[in-house]
């Protein structure tokens, strides 16, 4: 399928149906989705189906994409709020997951000296790995709460404050979300997951803000360099995936319903006003505020851990930001010339709002929205800012990570996990894994180079560099 | 009969084979298991009955994936030996259903002892298939992890 250049680091695919998706990146990026296209599954074939699907306004793709289901990771689409469906595919399973963060007023040099003391507290502090609960252990009333509250609810039980809600996406809460669109089953599987990790791609990482590129932006966001930084990159836990699993027959069912032509199965869905599509969208919504919970008590945890270790106070430690990258929201965006609320999904994509948007909190409004990228284990991690042209290009949407360039089973043929933790051992950087087998599949080479996919937004200004971190120690399920 | 997996990019696949429908889904079933631990390190100690219900095979392959990852996540349980009896059930007035009954024995996680290679979260309808190839019937699906 042809893929035309309209700017430097702007490509369209050249579908038969509009809105022809756009897809930020560079030659060499645009070269490997090409040679992908003989795979029976990948991104190009998906962004095709996808974009069959009614009362699309846009289909927008960052440079971090890969194959996903039905729709490639990394990519944003808006639907319209009458014509429009909710399909799966666009948000997927791991509902809002996502990176909170937090800002310690320790230096690098002090964190150094007692890293291997702070490491094994964050080990024993953050749960973490299959089959572990948390300090919570809710019943399904509770859970009800938890889902229509979002992160309000944890800060009731003694999770974090009102201060840090103002610091997350949603203030920690969507609203209008009804208990009743989820299933007992995903409450019942999810009762003692407030507050854990997870495994696979998750963790928490301490990291070293190495380097600031925007002076004035860093200011405003308190980012110093050679102070230290704590990303939590987790989400809605098995709960999302019930959801999904829950959904998919209904969708199915719908898809017939409403007769709605499908390429491929991955991409049942419902139109939004639709019955159907209404339970979905409060589901995910209700998956999205038990994922900012989950990780607002993570952070909690790892606030107490450093007061432990250094001998300071859990509130002397700031949550810097908290936002996801699976996610269903209306939002109101500039289209055609005129205002309009859409439905935007974000899949492996995170919302990169920019300056004097209402979203964003106050303290951060004069210079956009941050945007936490996170790195594979052992490579930087980013901070962006979203920006004007974010608005009227994407939709306010910028990448998530690096996004996988090879798969779980080759990497885990490739990597010996034991000679990789010496390597990023090596390097400074502590790991502490409850499954060391699972490391290999995690492993940086698995990824794209995430210096290359973060310059592409920076150099389209989508989202702008502001600072480098760089890993100490980190924590994996 | 054997049960191996196979490569996507984000996820991973897994297939199970057998002389009937009902091997291959007991093997598609270890397959999952395998993605996240050494199979062997799971002793079939504690039973656990599921009846299910689809209209059609591959859908009801999706299902019993699915609740052996409830299983896991509510009661901590992981399975290494499965007996799945399925029959179809006509039906005059409406769709045929397809029905499951299975037998499964496992024990509760143990993190140091099972050493998990990653959690499998959900079975998917991607590349999803139930089929008969020659003599075998081979049930296949992507796991999300």
């Amino acid at each position: 399928m042809e893929i035309k250049q309209k700017s430097k680091y702007c490509f369209e695919l050249e579908t038969s149906t509009e809105p022809k998706p756009k897809i930020f990146a560079n030659k060499e990026m645009i070269a490997l989705l090409k040679s992908e296209e003989n795979n029976p599954n990948n991104p190009i074939k998906q962004l095709q189906n996808l974009s069959t699907l009614p009362g699309l306004k846009g289909i927008v793709v960052a440079p971090d994409v890969h194959v996903g289901y039905g729709c490639p990771i990394g990519t944003t689409t808006a639907s319209d709020l009458k014509s429009g469906v909710i399909t799966f595919a666009a948000t997927g399973f791991d509902i809002n997951c996502g990176i909170h963060s937090l800002i310690l007023p320790l230096s690098v040099k002090e964190v150094i000296e007692k890293k291997k003391e702070l490491a094994e507290q964050l080990f024993k502090d953050v749960p973490a790995g299959v089959g572990i609960g948390g300090k919570l252990k809710l019943n399904v009333s509770e859970m009800d709460d938890l889902l229509e509250k979002g992160a309000d609810y944890v800060v009731k039980k003694g999770f974090g404050s009102k201060k840090d809600l103002q610091f997350m996406e949603e203030r920690g809460k969507v609203k209008g979300v009804s208990a009743e669109s989820v299933s007992q089953k995903a409450k019942e599987r999810s009762a003692d997951q407030v507050g854990t990790l997870g495994s696979g791609n998750h963790y928490c990482e301490v990291q070293e803000i190495k380097k600031i590129f925007d002076d004035n932006a860093a200011k405003k966001f308190g980012l110093k360099e050679g102070k230290t930084f704590v990303s939590i990159h987790c989400g809605s836990r098995a709960l999302g995936h019930q959801i999904g699993t829950d959904f998919l027959p209904i969708l199915e069912n719908a898809t017939k319903k409403y007769n709605i032509a499908i390429p491929e199965r991955d991409l049942v869905c419902a139109p939004f006003n639709s019955e159907e599509g209404q339970n979905y969208f409060s589901a995910i919504n209700a998956g999205t505020n038990a994922a900012f919970a989950n990780r607002l008590v993570i952070g909690t945890l790892v606030k107490r851990s450093v007061a432990k270790i250094f001998g300071i106070s859990e509130t002397d430690a700031k949550t810097f930001y908290d936002v996801g990258h699976n996610s269903a929201k209306i939002e109101t965006h500039y289209l055609d010339g005129k205002k309009q609320k859409l439905l935007i999904q974000r899949k492996g994509s995170t919302r990169g709002f920019g300056p004097k948007n209402i979203a964003v909190p106050l303290k951060y409004r004069s210079v956009g929205q941050p945007v936490i990228v996170g790195g594979s284990m052992g490579t930087s991690s980013f901070i962006l800012k979203g920006t004007e042209i974010a608005m009227k290009e994407t939709f306010g949407s910028t990448i998530h990570g690096a996004g996988r360039s090879m798969s779980r089973t080759s990497a885990f043929a490739k990597w010996n996990p034991n000679q990789l933790l010496e390597e990023l051992n090596k390097k400074g950087i502590i790991i502490k894994a409850h499954s060391i087998k699972g490391l290999a599949e995690e492993a940086p080479q698995a990824y794209k180079d995430i210096i290359k996919v973060v310059d592409i937004m920076h150099n389209s200004k989508i989202s702008t560099k502001v600072a480098e971190l760089k890993p100490l120690i980190c924590i994996k399920g | 009969m054997s049960f191996e997996t196979f490569e996507h990019k984000a996820d991973i696949g897994v297939s199970g084979k057998g002389k009937t429908v009902s091997i291959a889904f007991e093997e598609c079933a270890k397959a999952m298991m395998s993605v996240m631990t050494d199979i062997n390190s799971i002793n079939p100690v504690k039973s656990h009955v599921i009846n299910l219900s689809e209209k059609n095979y591959s859908a009801l392959l999706v299902l019993f994936l699915n609740e052996l990852l409830f299983l896991k996540d509510k009661k901590k349980m992981i399975y290494s030996k499965y007996r799945v009896e399925l029959k179809e059930e006509k039906n005059d007035s409406s769709e045929n259903k397809f029905l499951l009954k299975a037998v499964i024995f496992g024990e509760k996680i143990d993190q140091k002892k099972h050493e998990f290679k990653v959690d499998a979260k959900a079975a998917t309808y991607s590349q999803l298939e139930v089929k008969k190839e020659g003599n075998n019937w081979i049930a296949q699906c992507i796991i999300d992890v």
